[in-house]
């Protein structure tokens, strides 16, 4: 592995960790106050900030440390997450995500959106909780807009900045002072018990320069006396070294606290660049025994220390360690023992997870596909030769087509994934707009655990986002005017998913205004998408803005007006498979519901035939089937038919004429009629020649293959090895409804 | 013989750093995702030098300091502090769990070998 996959990890992981941020944020924003949810927010931008420091990444570091710095105001209760801070915090989260995608993709973030969110940032860690002001914070004013000048960790030594040079060893001029450092060490039995070692810390000195040791043993018990974890020997070191005390002092940075310690430079030798070799480094070394709070005595070892190589002392001192070791080992441990139960009991309960590549899932649901097409194809030709009826065969075959529908479903599952990801991306849409128009939006986001097909997700998001920023730009008043008219001034926009039949549903509901059906009525006459005196059902109305071209919009606003409409929106949701409704009440808003399958692999499907070609109709587009009789068909127009069904008229759709299977209108009464339910909620009668069967297939696309058909949403391959296309049940109705309403879809001939 | 090196750290990208670093460095690596798994991993993999981090999930570095103190078969291993965090007070609470060491991330190879040299034979 090398740098840069690790940096690919990274980025993967600083979307995890914005997500994580972002439900924790407006978790916070509705209330929680679980120290739980402030910590997971508090180490996601922790992470990102220590990842993006790893790869020098200081644009992000310097805003990740701002945020976090106020994140730890929050963590410690010093600063109060009231909705006005939380929308500091949401936002800081939005840039935090810029920043990340910026260093990922390179492109510019919104220097001025991120200089103010760094100022209000530190407004809040500074103003409202003064106590926070030593934290490492970098300094509001003049810092703040540029990152290189502030200086969060990123080259921190550690808390004691050690400030030497190694160009000093090669550069300075002959004759520059070496000064020697002398250092009275004694460690308590807490530096053994941290995992420090008295013998490598000795170690460590020596090697800085020429080193002497006195190892005094004074203190050592006789051994009946002796506690095996109490530290008994100090040393006294003199070491000659061109890092001075404070290099001394970086050796004991870890053990300072957990000894008695002192450090001072005696003298400074005048060292020319040749007296360093010859002349002998140790002197003898005048310690101060008043500066000792010990006050053993040492002037006994005193010769010794002058003599001693630093190996007696690391001897001895490995001795004392050693023993501490030893005991250590043998003490009681019950405590222990029960503790790292509990931990590891608990630790048994987290869910395990592996990360796949997509493609490795592709590569398997492509070859799943074709199992369940080759299993097809098996069961039909052991059907066709089996002429002895019971065969043990026959039970494999069913027993195998069990197995394969079993491992097609565990292989979907492995791409389905939540829709959280979308529904998070759409408070921050939320909160853009709310700011831009000025008004006040609270996103109500629920079932976000619903689980969908990764590619369903994935071209969700866009039609989401325009259709979010439609409630919030079109559909909901103004604040003021909300109060006028006795609603709460701040809007509310729900966003659901949940599972029904099959499929995911999911709804966007807002609280606004509803869809003004004069405006509509007027823009579709002014736009000839209707005839001045078109009599229209409400709900035929609202579903005018889906067509092409059309908004209601007086002014083309910075949101609205990009060029995309509801059109859009309603065939990118029809490229997945899925239908878009609206139902709207006047003042109290609108609801769009949209219906999309769970996966784009497989599709429950009623095999027909029509004119001779064999069609497969989505099962769930079905409502009922039936045989007409001539008695119920009713003529009316031109080539309008229509068949009443329980006392009401339905369209009758020939299918086969549509398609230009034929050129003629085929009999009703010598076919089967399949109730459809087409999105915006009408039913129609589609007319096919005869039912084969119903079964799953396997969707293959005719885009990717050939070219996109109309009327025909995909292919797929029978048991027989036969292709078989997979009507669009909804551009055949619409194209049906064209002829009444407008030529607006011509179909080429298919088959 | 190698010296194995247990590291402790949420963050996969950390986690992946380290393993290249320390591996390049010839030591052997193991590694956990949070405290209660540094726990748990460590009863079997008797390692000469723990490297952990603070802010993590489930038991963070302080408990997970504390616990391997606890551990009577492995309360003298050095344990090194790998966090951002730079101030005083968090180094302290780290030392009084136990922490043999600590460096302050992000971390470069070898100031990051260089304490565990420091703190192991």
């Amino acid at each position: 592995m090398d740098m840069n996959e690790i940096k690919e990890i990274f980025f993967q992981e600083c979307e995890e960790q914005l997500a994580e941020l972002e439900s924790g944020l407006l978790k916070l924003n509705d209330g929680d106050r679980d120290p739980e949810t402030v910590n997971a927010v508090f180490r996601a931008v922790h992470s990102i900030k220590g990842g993006a420091g790893a790869f020098g990444l200081d644009d992000l570091v310097s805003f990740a440390h701002v945020f976090e710095t106020t994140l730890d105001c929050v963590r410690s209760n010093k600063l109060e997450p009231t909705q006005d801070v939380l929308k500091v915090m949401l936002k800081s989260a939005d840039v935090l995500a810029d920043l990340t995608n910026a260093a990922r993709d390179g492109g510019s973030v919104d220097e001025s959106r991120s200089r103010t969110l760094i100022r209000e940032l530190e407004a809040l860690a500074h103003g409202e909780a003064p106590a926070a002001a030593e934290a490492p914070a970098p300094k509001p004013v003049a810092a703040a807009p540029a990152p290189v000048v502030e200086k969060p960790p990123v080259n921190d030594e550690g808390f004691q900045p050690i400030p030497f040079s190694f160009g000093d060893f090669d550069d300075e001029p002959a004759g520059h002072y070496v000064p020697t450092v002398q250092i009275d060490f004694k460690p308590k039995k807490d530096l053994y018990a941290k995992g420090n070692e008295a013998v490598l810390l000795l170690r460590d000195v020596s090697r800085l320069g020429e080193m002497s040791v006195y190892c005094d043993m004074d203190a050592l018990p006789p051994l009946d006396k002796m506690n095996p974890e109490e530290a008994y020997f100090s040393w006294k070191l003199s070491v000659t070294t061109e890092k001075g005390e404070d290099g001394v002092r970086s050796v004991f940075e870890f053990a300072e606290w957990d000894c008695d310690l002192d450090i001072r430079t005696i003298e400074e030798d005048v060292v020319g660049e040749t007296a360093d070799e010859e002349e002998p480094p140790m002197q003898p070394v005048p310690f101060d025994l008043s500066m000792l709070d010990e006050g053993a005595s040492c002037a006994a070892g005193e010769e010794q220390a002058a003599e001693n190589p630093a190996a007696a002392a690391v001897a001895a001192a490995e001795t004392a360690s050693k023993v501490a070791q030893v005991a250590s080992r043998a003490a009681e441990n019950a405590k222990a023992a029960a503790a790292s139960a509990a931990q590891a009991s608990q630790a048994a309960a987290a869910g395990q997870t592996i990360r796949v590549d997509l493609d490795r899932v592709d590569r398997l649901i492509n070859l799943v596909g074709e199992l369940v097409i080759n299993q097809a194809m098996l069961s039909q030709s052991v059907v066709e030769n089996d002429n002895n009826g019971t065969s043990s065969i026959n039970m494999g075959l069913e027993e195998l087509q069990q197995l394969t529908r079993e491992i097609q479903d565990s292989v979907m599952a492995i791409r389905a994934q939540p829709v959280k990801p979308v529904f998070q991306r759409m408070a921050r849409t939320v909160r853009e707009i709310a700011d831009i128009t000025g008004k006040s939006v609270r996103l109500i986001t629920e079932g976000e655990n619903t689980e969908v097909d990764k590619t369903v997700i994935d071209k969700l998001a866009e039609p989401l986002t325009h259709m979010i920023r439609n409630a919030v730009d079109h559909g909901l008043e103004m604040p003021e005017k909300r109060e006028a008219l006795g609603k709460n001034p701040e809007g509310t926009v729900r966003l659901t998913a949940k599972h029904r039949s099959g499929r995911i549903i999911i709804e966007l509901a807002d609280d606004g205004a509803g869809i003004n059906r004069e405006k509509v009525r007027q823009k579709a006459i002014d736009n000839d998408l209707i005839a001045a005196d078109a009599n229209l059902s409400d709900e035929e109305i609202d579903n005018l803005i889906f067509h092409a071209g059309f908004s209601t919009a007086d002014k083309v606003s910075d949101l609205s007006g990009r060029g995309v409409g509801m059109d859009v929106v309603k065939r990118s949701i029809q490229a997945l498979g899925g239908r878009i409704s609206i139902s709207s009440k006047p003042g109290q808003g609108s609801v769009f519901t949209m219906s999309l399958p769970l996966t784009l692999a497989v599709l429950d499907g009623m095999v027909v035939t029509v004119a001779g070609q064999t069609l497969v109709v989505p099962l769930t587009a079905i409502v009922e089937t039936l045989q007409p009789e001539a008695s119920a068909i009713h003529s009316f127009g031109a080539s309008q038919r229509l068949i009443s069904i329980r006392n009401s008229f339905c369209p009758l759709v020939d299918v086969g004429r549509i398609l230009n299977f034929r050129g003629t209108q085929a009999n009703p009464v010598d076919g089967v009629a399949l109730l459809v339910e087409s999105e915006g909620g009408g039913q129609r009668a589609l007319m096919v020649d005869a039912i084969q069967g119903q079964r799953q297939v396997v969707i293959k696309s005719l885009e990717a293959n050939y070219t996109h058909v109309p009327g025909i949403a995909a292919a797929t391959i029978l048991g027989d090895g036969r292709v078989a296309l997979i009507l669009d049940v909804d551009a055949v109705v619409a194209a049906s409804r064209g002829q009444s309403l407008r030529q607006d879809i011509s179909l080429a001939a298919t088959g | 013989m190698k010296k194995k090196v247990l590291t402790v750290d949420d963050s996969r990208t950390i986690r992946n750093m380290l393993l290249v670093t320390l591996n390049n460095a010839g030591f052997e690596t193991i590694q956990a995702e949070d405290g209660v798994e540094g726990l748990e991993v460590l009863e079997n993999a008797n390692p000469d030098v723990i490297v952990t981090d603070i802010n993590m999930p489930r038991l963070d570095g302080f408990g997970f300091i504390e616990g391997v103190r606890r551990n009577e078969k492995y309360r003298a291993i050095p344990i090194l502090v790998l966090t951002t965090e730079s101030d005083a007070e968090k180094k302290n609470r780290a030392r009084q769990a136990g922490a043999t060491g600590w460096i302050v991330k992000p971390f470069d190879p070898t100031k990051l070998i260089d304490a565990i040299e420091r703190v192991t034979a």
